[in-house]
């Protein structure tokens, strides 16, 4: 990946970002944090690595994505419409009474969603029946999944990991958000997920550990999610990333889980994220 | 006597997927490690590739069937009625009823015939469950040969279906030209004393019942109700009308299945007495199958009697 490539996805974050601002401040609710801790991923996945078609959403042959942890939306609606999907000029109408931006996400009304989500642990496994469904087809289909850490206690979640190894879905890329908060606090306090690691590994998967706000580690952990296709593992990318990233006083907080900015706090927001372009701009 | 064949809806379960998947290559059969007993292994032994055995985890099996329909397979998945309705209720409902994929449910083992294996196999409540599924369509065949016409109309049609088996084997009644339609009652008999509405294996009880009825000379109507949803309000309406009292009779609780739809469309549509039989919002127990159904009421002798009872209200 070229400088100007890295300099152009980090921009184009800082606006997926604004985005998930702009959306939860207009629906006076949603969920910010975890949303802006997977905006760099989301930015990588539909900017670099997916094969996809805005202007053809439900194109046969794409790759698939599916956002398991659900109540991101803001920050899945936020990427499709940067992408161009829909018109960014909607996304303040998520979670009112006349939008289709759902307080997650519908497959059936959103273009760019790939599968309706939000009951937690469900979305890897639909995940997994893409994968063999691609597989079954014969088509070179990738399909990627986003989980929560919070959501790894959902034992649904070791289901399919134990059934994405046994038909040795090598065409799934399984990526977990390890940013370490949840609503009642921090995961380690409410339900200790750790070694996620060691658990995926002895599930018979490709486990690869990235800092999920590291560009060249995407570019590396993907070029070995491909690699490694052939081997029959499913790959995990396990992503260590900050909740609230971007915006200085969510980073870090539980409280800001499930809550939306209101119209200081937003404003705030939007001059954190403006000075973080600035910075880029001049680089 | 002449001899009367008995076949288990399960088993003409099997034998459609496999002669369905001969035709079809877009059909696909999962199940979870019950394969034996839903009968699916009849399509695994033919189509070994296409089968994908889950292992004991419903939740994911229900996830994975809607995530293979969204690449234009088409699924049936398989479990006991228990585990398919019950345990996985809630990934039906927000994976394959909210997104109204096109998943079809194949949940064997339903009601209290499951016999031996007690209460906690027994399922009375699938059709409940799925019924407060929107855009769930729900249907349980009276036997064998409705069995396999419902297999081929599940697959025919788009979005999700929730089709219920049994494990024990009971009469067929019906010719092998039968021509099943989703959402129409049939009309078994024709009468115009009392209706009996049933469903699943308690049709052929329904029908003997209504030949006991009418060596009393007692004229009943018996409509076999296989679609539980959307409900054929039509026939019911006519039931009402002609025969103004009606007996409803299904293997399930008489909480929230057949009766249940049958008496709210008729309190909204027209009213007239209506006697539930089903199972009274209890649990079953372990027995025999043919054993716990009379047990539980559910024989020609007890549909007689209750509609009798009811003529005499």
């Amino acid at each position: 990946m070229t400088s100007a490539e890295k300099k152009q996805l980090a921009l184009t974050a800082v606006a997926v970002r604004e985005g998930i601002l702009t959306s939860t401040h207009g629906a006076k609710a949603g969920h910010p944090g975890g949303s802006l801790s997977a905006a760099d991923m989301f930015t990588y996945l539909y900017f670099k690595e997916m094969r996809i078609d805005p202007k053809n959403p439900k194109w046969e042959d794409r790759d698939r994505f599916v956002l398991s942890k659900g109540h991101t939306a803001p920050g899945l609606y936020s990427v499709l419409a940067q992408r161009g999907f829909f018109p960014v000029e909607d996304l303040p109408t998520l979670r009112h009474i006349d939008s289709y931006l759902q307080g997650h996400p519908n497959m059936n009304l959103v273009p760019g969603v790939d599968m309706s989500t939000g009951s937690l642990g469900q979305g890897v496994s639909v995940a997994a029946g893409m994968a063999k469904g691609a597989k079954y087809l014969g088509k070179d289909i990738n399909v990627y999944t986003l989980l929560g850490d919070g959501e790894l206690a959902e034992g649904q979640v070791w289901e399919a990991a134990m059934f994405s190894a046994h038909y040795k879905l090598d065409n799934l890329c399984m990526i977990i958000d390890l940013n370490g908060l949840q609503i009642d606090g921090p995961t380690k306090e409410v339900m200790n997920s750790a070694p996620v690691d060691a658990k995926y590994e002895a599930f018979n998967c490709n486990v690869i550990q990235i800092d999920g706000h590291d560009f060249d580690q995407m570019e590396a952990a993907f070029a070995q999610f491909h690699a490694n296709k052939g081997s029959g593992k499913p790959t995990v990318i396990i992503m260590h990333t900050l909740k609230g990233k971007g915006v200085s006083y969510m980073e870090g907080q539980v409280g800001w889980h499930g809550k939306a900015p209101n119209d200081e706090e937003y404003a705030r927001g939007m001059a954190d994220l403006a000075a973080i372009r600035a910075a880029l701009e001049v680089q | 006597m002449s001899e009367i064949k008995k076949v288990a809806t399960r088993e003409s379960y099997g034998k459609a997927l496999a002669e369905l998947g001969a035709r079809v290559d877009n059909l696909v059969v999962l199940d979870a490690d019950l394969a034996n007993a839903t009968k699916t292994d009849i399509f695994k032994k033919a189509f070994p590739e296409r089968h994908f055995d889950c292992g004991i985890a419903e939740a994911n099996m229900m996830c994975v069937a809607g995530g293979l329909s969204t690449m234009g397979i088409v699924p049936f998945v398989s479990s006991f009625a228990m585990f398919a309705a019950g345990r996985a209720f809630e990934q039906v409902r927000n994976t394959i009823g909210y997104p109204h994929l096109n998943v079809k449910i194949g949940a064997t083992h339903g009601g209290i015939s499951v016999g031996e294996d007690g209460a906690s196999h027994q399922c009375c409540e699938d059709f409940a469950l799925m019924r407060s599924i929107p855009g769930m369509t729900i249907m349980s065949p009276a036997d064998g040969v409705e069995a396999r016409a419902m297999v081929m109309a599940a697959y025919e049609m788009q979005g999700p279906v929730y089709l219920r088996f049994s494990r024990f084997a009971t009469p067929v009644f019906h010719s092998e030209d039968f021509q099943f339609q989703i959402g129409k009652g049939e009309l078994v008999q024709d009468g115009g004393d009392v209706a009996i509405i049933a469903n699943g294996i308690l049709v052929p009880e329904a029908i003997e019942a209504g030949k006991a009825l009418a060596a009393e000379g007692i004229s009943a109507r018996v409509i076999n109700m296989a679609t539980i949803k959307p409900l054929d309000g039509e026939i019911v309406l006519k039931a009402a009308k002609e025969c103004g009292r009606i007996v409803t009779v299904e293997e399930h609780s008489i909480i929230g299945g057949l009766g249940e739809a049958v008496c709210s469309f008729l309190a909204e549509n027209c009213p007239v007495p209506v006697k539930r039989i089903g199972v009274n919002d209890e649990f079953g127990h372990s027995g025999p199958a043919g054993a716990l159904l009379k047990a539980f009421g559910l024989c020609a002798d007890n549909i007689a009697a209750q509609a009798k009872a009811l003529l005499n209200k």
